[in-house]
C-alpha cells in the first residue's frame, strides 16, 4: 500500500510498525508532527504502547532509558535545541548499552533563533555512541526505522535517524507502506538480555572505578565498530524482504569520475539531479550520499574514492573553528592512505537556505577550478 | 509488625550516623523485594557499593542528577507493557535531586500523576559533593559556599507545599527518629496509585558536624522543635500531623550541631519565629 506523507509521518508510520511500547518526547518544531502522530495510533489503538508526554527532552530521554532498561522497545523525536537538552542522557543511553531509537530532525541552533534545517544539531553528539544514519527520502525514513530497532537492538547500542527539517519533515512524497507481518517477521519483540527484574535483582550503572571503567568503554567502541557491519546486514535483509535497500553509503554515476560530490540527507536528490546534468555534457562527475554517519564508512568510502582526483564534501552543518564536519572526517578517515584524493570542504545551505542546482554547480566549478584545496572550508551560497 | 528481613546489606560505604542509611533500611522494609529502585547523583550513588558489588537486594539502575523521577516514570511504563501492574518503582533522590536540579522532572512527573513512589532523603545540602547550600539548606547555615561569616540568608524551600499543590494522592513526611511512623507510611504510601511523595528528614553527622551518635536525637529535637514536623497530605488537601510536637526551643536543636555555632542570639531568634509561623499554617491547614 503506498500512502501520501510528510517525512514526519513516515517516522511516526515506521514507529507504530515496528511495534515500540513506550514513546516519550516533548514538542519541537519540525519535529512535533511526529509525536502528535505517535499520540495519534496510541491513543487509537492502532499503537499499542505508552505514550507519557513529558515536560522536556531531558526528561523524554530518561523516560526512555528508564523505560529501555525495564526491556521494552522504546522511542522518541527531537530537533536542534531538543536534542542540545538531551546531550547529557545520549551518553547514558548508550553507556547503559540501551538500544532506543530516536529520530532527530536537523534543525539549525540558537542563538539567533532559526527553525529550519541544519545538521550541526546531530553532528554535535557524534561522541555520545549513538550509530547516526542520515536519510535522503521519506520512503528511506520509514525504512531506516525499522532498520534502526533491529540494529540497536543487535549491538544493544541507541541509533539516531536524521531527516531535514521542512525538506522532508513537512514535504510530502509517496511512501510504500510496508505489510505489518512482513515487518513482525523482519523485526521480532524485543528480548533484552538484561534488565530490570525484583525477580533477578541487578545494580546498573553503579558507580564503577578506574579498574573497571576502561574496559566498559572498550566494549562499546567495538560494539560500535561492529554496528557497521550489522547495519549492513541488517539493510541487505531489508533489501531481501521490502525490495529496498540503501547502503551505509550509496554512489551514484561514480564509474570512471574525476570529481566526486558528497553529501548527505535531502542535498543528496539535488546532487543526483546536478550530477544527472553534467554527466549529459559530458562531465565525470559522480556523487556519494554518506548514509551512515557513525560509525564512520571509511571503507566504504575509499573503495570509492581511491582513485579519484578531487573529492567535493558539501556540509550543511559547521564545526567552528575547524569547518564542515562531514569533510573533517573524510580527511581523518583518508590520512593514512598513500593513495588518497583531494578533499575539498564548502559549507552550505545553514539555517534552512536552500542548496539549489547553481549552489552545487558553483561547488563543482570551484572544485574543477582550484587546483588544492582551500586552507579552510569554502562557504557557498552566500549573499552578496 | 514489619518485615525482619534485610534488603540492605551491612556492607554498604555511608558513614557513620548516616540518616540516608538508615532510612534506606527501613524504607526496604515496608517497600519489600518487588520494589525497583532509581537512584540519581547523590550520596546513595556512593553508599550502594562500587562496580561489582550492591549494598542492596533489590534491582538499582542509577542515573542522571535530574532525572530521579523522569527515570521512574519510564521504568513504570515498561514494567506496564510487559504485564508487570505489581512492582514499586521508587525513585531515591536527595535534596539537592529533588528540592534544585531534579524538581523538573519531579513536577513534569506529579502533574502526569504517574504510578511512583519519590523519596527525598534530606540532609540539608550537597553533601556528595562536601557540603554546599542547597534549597533545602536552612536560613542561617554554614555549608562550604556559605561560611560561617556569610550563612545562607533565606529559609529553606517548602517541598511539600509545592508537592501537595499538584493535588498527588499522597505526600508524607517522616524521619529516623520515628521509624514505625515512616514504614507506616511507606506501606500506606505503596498501595495508592499514582505519585507519591516521601520527604525523609535525615541526618548527616559530616555535613552537620555533629557527633555521630547523635543522628537519631537530632531527628526526634527537629520533630519536637516543629522545626520538621511529621505530617501527611492526602489529595494535596487533607492534612493530618502525626506527631505531636513538645514545642521544645528551637536552640536545643540548633545547638547540637557545628552547622548552626555561628548563629547569633537575633539569628535563632528570627528561625524560632519562622518556625512558629509555619507551624501555624501547617495546624491551620490540619484543621481545615
Amino acid at each position: 500500500m503506498k500512502k501520501i506523507m510528510v517525512g514526519n509521518h513516515a517516522v511516526s508510520w515506521g514507529v507504530m510498525l515496528s511495534r515500540a511500547e513506550v514513546i516519550s518526547a516533548y514538542p519541537i518544531t519540525p519535529q512535533t508532527t511526529i509525536v502528535e502522530e505517535l499520540s495519534v495510533l496510541c491513543a487509537d489503538g492502532r499503537l499499542k504502547a505508552k505514550f507519557i508526554p513529558v515536560e522536556s527532552e531531558h526528561s523524554a530521554m530518561a523516560c526512555c532509558v528508564g523505560a529501555a532498561a525495564a526491556g521494552v522497545r522504546t522511542f522518541t523525536a527531537t530537533s536542534g535545541q531538543g536534542l542540545a537538552l538531551m546531550h547529557e542522557m545520549l551518553h547514558w543511553a548508550s553507556g547503559a548499552r540501551l538500544p532506543i531509537v530516536m529520530a532527530t530532525v536537523n534543525r539549525a541552533l540558537g542563538s539567533p533563533w532559526n527553525i529550519w534545517g541544519e545538521q550541526t544539531d546531530s553532528l554535535s553528539q557524534r561522541d555520545t555512541g549513538w550509530l547516526q544514519l542520515y536519510c535522503e527520502s521519506n520512503q528511506e525514513v520509514l525504512d531506516t526505522v525499522i532498520q534502526a530497532f533491529k540494529i540497536a537492538e543487535e549491538i544493544s547500542l541507541p541509533v539516531m535517524l536524521n531527516l531535514d527539517a521542512f525538506f522532508l519533515s513537512h514535504t510530502a512524497e509517496p511512501v510504500e507502506i510496508p505489510e505489518q507481518s512482513l515487518v513482525d517477521d523482519f523485526l521480532p519483540p524485543y528480548q533484552p538480555e538484561f534488565r530490570l527484574d525484583p525477580k533477578n535483582p541487578h545494580s546498573f550503572g553503579c558507580m564503577t572505578p578506574p579498574e573497571y571503567y576502561m574496559e566498559f568503554r572498550y566494549k562499546i567502541q567495538q560494539s560500535m565498530l561492529q554496528g557497521k557491519a550489522v547495519a549492513q546486514q541488517v539493510d541487505d535483509a531489508f533489501g531481501r524482504v521490502f525490495g529496498r535497500k540503501y547502503g551505509l553509503i550509496e554512489p551514484y554515476r561514480c564509474e570512471g569520475a574525476d570529481l566526486i560530490l558528497i553529501t548527505s540527507g535531502a542535498i543528496a536528490s539535488t546532487a543526483r539531479v546536478v550530477v544527472d546534468n553534467l554527466r549529459e555534457k559530458g562531465r565525470k562527475v559522480g556523487m556519494v550520499k554518506v548514509r551512515l554517519f557513525r560509525p564512520f564508512p571509511k571503507d566504504e568510502l575509499l573503495e570509492i574514492l581511491r582513485q579519484v582526483e578531487k573529492v567535493a564534501v558539501v556540509d550543511r552543518n559547521v564545526s567552528f573553528g575547524v569547518g564542515g564536519i562531514f569533510a573533517h572526517e573524510m580527511r581523518a578517515a583518508l590520512c593514512n592512505e598513500k593513495v588518497r584524493p583531494a578533499i575539498f570542504s564548502y559549507i552550505a545551505g545553514l539555517g534552512g537556505r536552500d542548496v539549489t542546482p547553481p549552489v552545487l554547480n558553483d561547488v563543482i566549478y570551484q572544485t574543477y577550478k582550484r587546483q588544492e584545496p582551500e586552507a579552510q572550508s569554502v562557504w557557498v551560497g552566500m549573499r552578496s | 509488625m514489619y518485615e525482619r528481613r534485610e534488603l540492605m546489606y551491612a556492607g554498604h560505604q555511608a558513614c557513620a550516623g548516616c540518616g540516608a542509611t538508615m532510612s534506606m533500611r527501613y524504607a526496604l522494609k515496608a517497600l519489600g523485594e518487588k520494589t525497583i529502585l532509581v537512584i540519581p547523583a547523590c550520596c546513595w550513588s556512593v553508599l550502594a557499593g562500587p562496580f561489582p558489588y550492591s549494598a542492596l537486594q533489590v534491582p538499582v539502575i542509577h542515573t542522571a542528577f535530574e532525572t530521579g523521577a523522569s527515570t521512574a516514570s519510564g521504568i513504570k511504563a515498561g514494567l506496564e507493557m510487559r504485564g508487570d501492574t505489581e512492582t514499586t518503582v521508587a525513585a531515591w533522590v536527595g535534596d539537592g535531586g529533588t528540592f534544585d536540579i531534579g524538581i523538573q522532572a519531579l513536577s513534569g512527573a506529579a502533574e502526569r500523576n504517574d504510578d511512583i513512589m519519590y523519596f527525598c532523603y534530606d540532609n540539608e545540602a550537597y553533601m556528595n559533593t562536601g557540603i554546599q547550600r542547597s534549597s533545602a539548606t536552612p536560613f542561617g547555615t554554614w555549608t562550604t559556599t556559605t561560611p560561617a561569616n556569610h550563612p545562607k540568608g533565606q529559609p529553606k524551600k517548602n517541598m511539600m507545599e509545592i508537592m501537595a499543590a499538584h493535588r498527588i494522592p499522597y505526600a508524607a513526611t517522616c524521619t529516623v527518629a520515628f521509624p514505625e511512623d515512616m514504614m507506616r507510611k511507606i506501606s500506606k504510601a505503596k498501595a495508592i496509585r499514582g505519585t507519591r511523595f516521601i520527604h525523609i528528614y535525615s541526618p548527616c553527622p559530616t555535613g552537620w558536624k555533629a557527633p555521630s551518635s547523635l543522628s537519631v536525637k537530632i531527628a526526634r529535637l527537629a520533630v519536637h522543635t516543629k522545626i520538621f514536623p511529621l505530617y501527611e497530605v492526602e489529595g494535596g488537601e487533607r492534612y493530618n500531623i502525626n506527631v505531636d510536637p513538645k514545642n521544645l526551643p528551637v536552640d536545643e536543636y540548633l545547638r547540637l550541631q557545628g552547622r548552626f555555632a555561628h548563629l547569633t542570639d537575633d539569628e535563632v531568634h528570627t528561625t524560632q519565629e519562622t518556625v512558629d509561623r509555619e507551624w501555624e499554617r501547617l495546624v491551620k491547614k490540619a484543621l481545615d
